[in-house]
């Protein structure tokens, strides 16, 4: 997700798979961050997300009901995000082939 | 000749700052619009500005800010730690998530 700031970086390859050429090091580093970023994306993405549905008014401290409310969230994205994956492949493999349907 | 160690640490620093203005844009985003223009007041004890067209005082507070721009600090503060609380919960939580799917696999 690009937005004003955004410093481009080679983490933003959707794979990895060719830098650091030879240098296994390297490319042992690059998968390392990559995975991180997923995760920090994600992090952002589900605060952001989260925070309209659980923080009604900011208050001195984020009291116990925000907190599970925020807990809950995150794994209902997760639950979510594994839903639509799996329905999509099952639609996927449904159909006799995907790539027949988008060319009608 | 290129030092491996040395590209890594600087993609390192890339990427803590990358996420940082991350933060910072989300952050922003979210705390403006609790804390400022909403007539009636979403917050207890809130101090909120509409914001409009006005010529404005001309006066400053102590942080130096025009009168009109001072009064949701407060707000702004609270809002801003509250959403670094969030961000650590809803990070603790989905590393719990991924250790949970780990182990069940």
């Amino acid at each position: 997700r690009e937005g004003p700031g955004h410093t481009g970086s080679a983490m933003d390859a959707p794979s990895a798979a060719g830098l650091g050429g030879a240098d296994p090091q390297l490319q042992r580093f690059i998968e390392v961050e990559t995975q991180k970023q997923r995760f920090q994306q994600l992090v952002h993405q589900m605060t952001e997300l989260c925070w309209e549905k659980c923080m009604d008014k900011p208050g001195p401290k984020l009291d116990s009901r925000a907190e599970t409310c925020f807990v809950n969230c995150v794994e209902r994205f997760i639950d979510t995000s594994q839903f639509i994956l799996n329905r999509l492949e099952q639609t996927q493999k449904s159909k006799s082939a995907f790539s027949e349907s988008l060319s009608d | 000749k290129l030092d491996p160690g040395l590209i890594m640490e600087q993609v390192k620093v890339q990427i803590a700052v990358a996420n940082a203005q991350e933060l910072l844009q989300r952050m922003t985003d979210k705390c403006f619009r609790k804390c400022i223009g909403k007539p009636g007041g979403a917050l207890d004890n809130s101090e909120q500005v509409r914001t409009g067209g006005r010529s404005g005082d001309p006066r400053v507070c102590s942080l130096g800010l025009p009168l009109r721009l001072c009064v949701p600090q407060k707000c702004i503060a609270m809002c801003m730690d509250r959403y670094m609380d969030s961000w650590n919960t809803v990070s603790r939580a989905y590393n719990s998530r991924l250790q949970r799917e780990r182990a069940n696999m």
